[in-house]
């Protein structure tokens, strides 16, 4: 039952073959016999979590079940639950218990779903590696030395390994597609402001967009379907209805297509710069032999253009660590969280307790955000990255009149060893190199799993669409799934 | 241009991140090999260029002047480090 | 050698919004610490903010109030920024602010000082949020944060530094605060901290460079604006003479020992780090919405006092006085109306009479008793009603200024919860006590002629030229009356009887 897929959770709860309660239990046991070392979960409730299972059976009892009524999932612990500790990955949070819910929580519960349990993440989501977490470092269930890639590594980890069906996730520069990429399961962030990012903590307001993790891009479209659509409590949250992604999940490309060849029409942009150096053999091996299924099912690949991409990085680490550093000022220890336990005053507690409260990396990026940010640094730094942001965005724009959607790898390598990079910042950066154009645009994208290189690790497929276009993302993933078998294969427990 | 340790020490203040003096020479070392990358950004021309500070090219929604919110200061108080009398407390702030 | 004062002003206002600028909370004055405020608020992980129409609207009405009611000073897109520092009562760490793209540029302000109009330029006016309150005392030596204030919306309207006396700065305040009130953006409560004055002072030879500048803060009241504008201008001058420099500084103005002094805190070199909030997209303002909220806009003060002038024929004096604020404007010309008969129109005497009531009776008693603008002890029904009988001649001006005055120590006795007497309640008053004037000619002819006869001497004097005597048989007159007579009756038949 663990390996089902969502729908097939749907049509075992419907026809009474199974439980919430016994789903929602069966998980539980999985999580507990293996978070021990995988250690994807940074709380799990048993007791909130079955309350919730029964409701959910009660109200199919009833008759009154929707159609993810009963499922359990789980949460990044980014995401604030009501009565849940909700740490975000930080010492600073350790101790927080949420007094609401974020609008992704509100919509899955609403929904009749269970909350299984809150994936550990890199703290605050700073990260490709999830090895910044106060609560220790997440394993990648492929290779328990390796790394799952970050910052959403708990939810990867939890899906690949089948402790949870699904797991929700946020995405600033790669956060839900590299870690995805790197544990073989399916990631998909939508377009900046189609998921409401009330109550998701905040790392950098203008990139950092929730989405879902999942095993198949049928699960995502069914789940992301749930999460997206207006909410007022967000002012960046775009004021459209939810769109129901699976309408369309099986329609071929073209309008009348053939069912052999559903992707004909579409045409799949290639960034050159995303093919070149830094792109190690195996996994532009897998990459090259997906683009080939793409073809094979009709779609036609195009060359194209991401001039500036290579500026994507530094920009990145410009814009990102100066929302950061103005959004993390909140934790002061005034209200909630850690308060240093000895000061002398108020600066001294301000400067002890975040010293103490933060990791190294959330402090490196809050100096970095500060410094680009404070007088006389602004113009040539900060601007100028928001300069090199519209060019990037310019790009994709480009590009997408001679495209469809873009593909590419998603992470440059597959999973690397746990402290390989722990180091050096800089090559920790560097992986996300193809994912953070789309975070700067504002773009939707998406990872899938689509072979394994050095180590039998799993590598990834990226997909970028045009902004709202979900759809055609699935849509075309869902065929390429349809054809291979790559996002059903599973790690060896 | 890299960064001096007396830099670090003013962003430190600002960003009110206590650092040791060990700790302000890794900071040191690490921000000034961050900024050798973040460098490359000043040699593109971007004369002309507006700035993107947004996803979109999108403007507010705004909502209705109405009170929405009951008190939770319970709720939220249960939380909070320290308390009295429904105040958060902190070191004496001297104007 | 001479000194010139320079002086610009920076002017937090908060809005009359029912929620607060960025959240749904109440912005309700009094409240128990904390109560109201959310999660937004208190800068709850996670949460957003999400901007208030009423505060948008209020800010673009204020941009037409000081520019004409053109609206070619509000920005179309203005944008907020944060300004970041560290303070308990700044629960998220930074303040939403507006820096670059403010939503109003421009404008101006007319004040009078010294008997002179002078026009005072306005920067800009730029929407941002309320801090919350650090309380510090009874705490064992720590200090108590209440963050129900936090995010109250604010309008800070920024001067040019046309000032060059305190008398000045307080006059550009108040003609300040009366505009706010008067177009309905903000109470003005100054007790409640719902209009507070930074000053920016600085001194110069008269025609030299601008001195370097002390911005005192925090100033709630027009009193404490002008003594520590007053203290500080002279400890410059003081400063420079012997022989010192004035170094830029935020100070403080202490009340109790009439003296400024430099903030201990230094807030970091103001390195405020201000970049555009990433959580809130610009605010665009379309001419429709400017068009809708201009529709929405009565008269200003500048244009009522014009019209007054023009209309009434009154003195830029009077005009000025009777629009100070918009209520007493309001006011006059409601016991303007209600001194009318149905229908009739009322003429230059009869707008002089109400102005020389409202302003040397009603303006002089609401200041006597300290009563904020708008607070009218008697209804403007009530006092047009007993003008109405002055002018028919039914009763005296003298008997109308005591059941006034009795009708405002009645409201005053009540605390001024309400208003004092009505026009039945004058009906009933000159019925009990016999207050109705003798106009009748007849009657007064009759008591006239009884005076000439028993007062021979004093026709006598006056026919020999001597005009006091003429009083003297008025007062006769009067007192035959038992104080009802028309004085101006009396005075009329009088003469033609001594002439004739």
């Amino acid at each position: 039952m663990h390996n089902a897929n969502i729908s097939e959770l749907r049509a075992a709860l419907a026809s009474r073959k199974i439980s919430s309660v016994e789903l929602t239990r069966m998980f539980l046991d999985r999580i507990g016999a293996a978070n021990g070392s995988l250690n994807a979960f940074i709380t799990v409730d048993a007791g909130k979590s079955l309350s919730q299972a029964k409701a959910a059976d009660a109200r199919i009892a009833r008759g009154e079940a929707g159609r993810l009524t009963g499922i359990p999932i789980a949460h990044k612990d980014i995401f604030c639950a009501r009565d849940w500790l909700t740490t975000c990955g930080s010492r600073m949070l350790a101790n927080f218990v949420s007094p609401y819910d974020a609008h992704v929580i509100g919509r899955f519960n609403d929904a009749g779903c269970v909350i299984l349990g809150k994936t550990n993440m890199d703290e605050f989501a700073m990260g490709s590696s999830n090895e910044t977490s106060y609560f220790g470092s997440v394993r990648n269930p492929w290779d328990l030395e390796c790394v799952p890639g970050g910052s959403s590594g708990g939810s990867a980890a939890a899906v690949a390994a089948r402790l949870a069906p699904a797991a929700t996730g946020t995405d600033t520069g790669g956060s839900i597609r590299q870690p995805a990429a790197l544990t073989g399961i399916t990631g998909i962030k939508p377009t900046y402001g189609r998921v409401s990012r009330y109550g998701m903590i905040a790392f950098a307001s203008s990139l950092d967009q929730g989405g879902i993790m999942t095993r198949s891009a049928e699960d995502a479209a069914l789940l992301l379907a749930e999460m997206v659509g207006h909410d007022a409590r967000d002012s960046t949250c775009v004021d459209m209805p939810a769109e129901d992604y699976t309408l369309r999940l099986r329609e071929p490309w073209t309008k009348g297509g053939s069912g052999a060849r559903p992707l004909e029409g579409l045409r799949i942009g290639l960034p050159r710069e995303h093919f070149g150096e830094g792109l190690s053999g195996d996994v532009h091996a897998a990459v090259r032999a997906a683009l080939v299924e793409m073809e094979k099912l009709g779609a036609t690949l195009v060359d194209i253009d991401l001039k500036n991409s290579a500026l994507s990085v530094p920009a990145y680490y410009v814009i990102a660590p100066a929302e950061a550093s103005s959004n993390l000022s909140r934790f002061d220890g005034v209200r909630y969280g850690y308060r240093a336990p000895e000061y002398t005053d108020l600066s001294d507690m301000y400067c002890k307790t975040r010293a103490q409260g933060f990791g190294a990396e959330v402090k490196r990026r809050i100096l970095i955000g500060a410094y680009v940010l404070s007088h006389g640094y602004y113009d040539a730094y900060y601007l100028q990255a928001q300069r090199i942001r519209r060019l990037v965005a310019r790009d994709f724009e480009t590009a997408f009149e001679s495209c469809d959607l873009i593909a590419g790898p998603t992470s440059p390598t597959v999973a690397f060893k746990l402290g390989a990079k722990a180091a050096d910042p800089v090559q920790m950066y560097l992986n996300d190199i193809y994912t953070i154009p789309a975070n700067l645009a504002g773009l939707p994208g998406m990872s899938i799993p689509c072979g394994f290189g050095q180590g039998g690790l799993p590598v990834g497929l990226h997909l970028v669409g045009n902004y709202y276009k979900e759809g055609d993302m699935l849509s075309a993933a869902h065929h390429f799934q349809t054809a291979t078998d790559w996002h059903l294969k599973a790690p060896v427990q | 241009m890299p960064l001096t340790p007396d830099e670090v020490r003013r962003v430190a203040m600002l960003a009110r991140i206590e650092l040791s003096e060990p700790e302000i020479a890794t900071a040191q070392a690490q921000l000034n090999s961050i900024f050798s990358l973040i460098e490359t950004l000043q040699a593109t021309d971007t004369k002309g260029v507006t700035p993107m500070s947004h996803a979109g090219d999108l403007v507010a929604r705004l909502r209705e002047d109405r009170v929405t919110e009951i008190d939770q200061r319970d709720r939220f108080q249960s939380v909070a480090p320290q308390v009295e009398r429904g105040l958060y407390l902190v070191p004496r702030v001297i104007e | 050698m001479d000194w010139e004062i320079v002086i610009g002003l920076e002017t937090h206002a908060q809005l009359s919004t029912v929620s607060k600028i960025f959240s749904g909370a109440s912005t309700a004055f009094g409240a128990e610490a904390n109560t109201q405020a959310c999660g937004v608020d208190i800068a709850l992980p996670g949460v957003l903010p999400v901007i208030n129409r009423g505060a948008v609207e209020r800010a673009i009405r204020f941009g037409l109030a000081v520019n004409g009611k053109r609206g070619d000073n509000i920005c179309r897109r203005s944008v907020f920024a944060r300004k970041n520092y560290f303070y308990p009562d700044l629960p998220k760490g930074y303040q939403i602010s507006q820096f670059e793209f403010p939503i109003v540029t421009g404008g101006s302000v007319t004040i009078i000082a010294n008997k002179a109009e002078k026009t005072i330029r306005l920067t800009r006016a730029h929407l941002e949020e309320d801090a919350g309150k650090s309380l510090h005392e009874d705490f064992q030596g720590l200090t108590g944060i209440d963050l129900n204030r936090a995010g109250t919306p604010l309008l800070e309207i920024v001067s040019e530094p046309d000032m060059r006396s305190a008398e000045e700065a307080v006059a550009y305040a108040k003609t300040l605060h009366a505009l706010l009130r008067w177009i309905g953006i903000c109470d003005g409560n100054m007790q409640e901290g719902s209009f507070r004055c930074d000053a920016n002072v600085s001194v110069r030879r008269p025609g030299g460079e601008l001195g370097t500048r002390r911005e005192i803060k925090n100033l709630n009241s027009f009193r404490f604006l002008q003594q520590a504008i007053e203290y500080e201008a002279q400890w410059q001058i003081d400063t420079l003479e012997a022989g010192g420099k004035i170094r830029q500084a935020t100070v403080l103005f202490d009340p109790d020992a009439g003296v400024t002094r430099e903030m201990r805190s230094k807030e970091d070199a103001h390195d405020y780090r201000y970049f555009p909030d990433p959580d809130l997209l610009p605010i665009e303002v379309g001419e429709g919405w400017i068009a809708q909220v201009l529709a929405g806009m009565g008269e200003l003060p500048v244009e009522r006092k014009l019209r007054f002038q023009r209309e009434m024929s009154f003195s830029a004096y009077d005009a000025e006085v009777l629009t100070a604020d918009w209520e007493t404007g309001n006011y006059f010309e409601g016991v303007l109306q209600a001194s009318l008969q149905g229908g009739e129109k009322p003429g230059q005497g009869d707008f002089k009479l109400c102005a020389n009531w409202v302003i040397n009776e009603v303006l002089a008693k609401r200041n006597a008793d300290n009563l904020p603008p708008g607070k009218f002890a008697v209804s403007e029904e009530t006092l047009g009603y007993l003008l109405r009988l002055v002018r028919s001649g039914d009763i005296s001006a003298r008997t109308a200024k005591d059941v006034f005055s009795e009708f405002w120590e009645e409201s005053r006795a009540r605390a001024f919860s309400d208003q004092g007497g009505s026009p039945e309640n004058v009906d009933k008053l000159i019925v009990t006590r016999g207050l109705k004037q003798v106009s009748d000619s007849g009657a007064i002819e009759a008591i006239i002629d009884q005076v000439l006869v028993a007062n021979a001497k004093s026709v006598e004097e006056f026919r020999s030229g001597k005009e006091k005597a003429f009083n003297a048989l008025v007062g006769q007159a009067m007192k035959a009356t038992k104080g009802k007579g028309n004085p101006a009756a009396i005075n009329e038949i009088l003469r033609r009887k001594l002439t004739s």
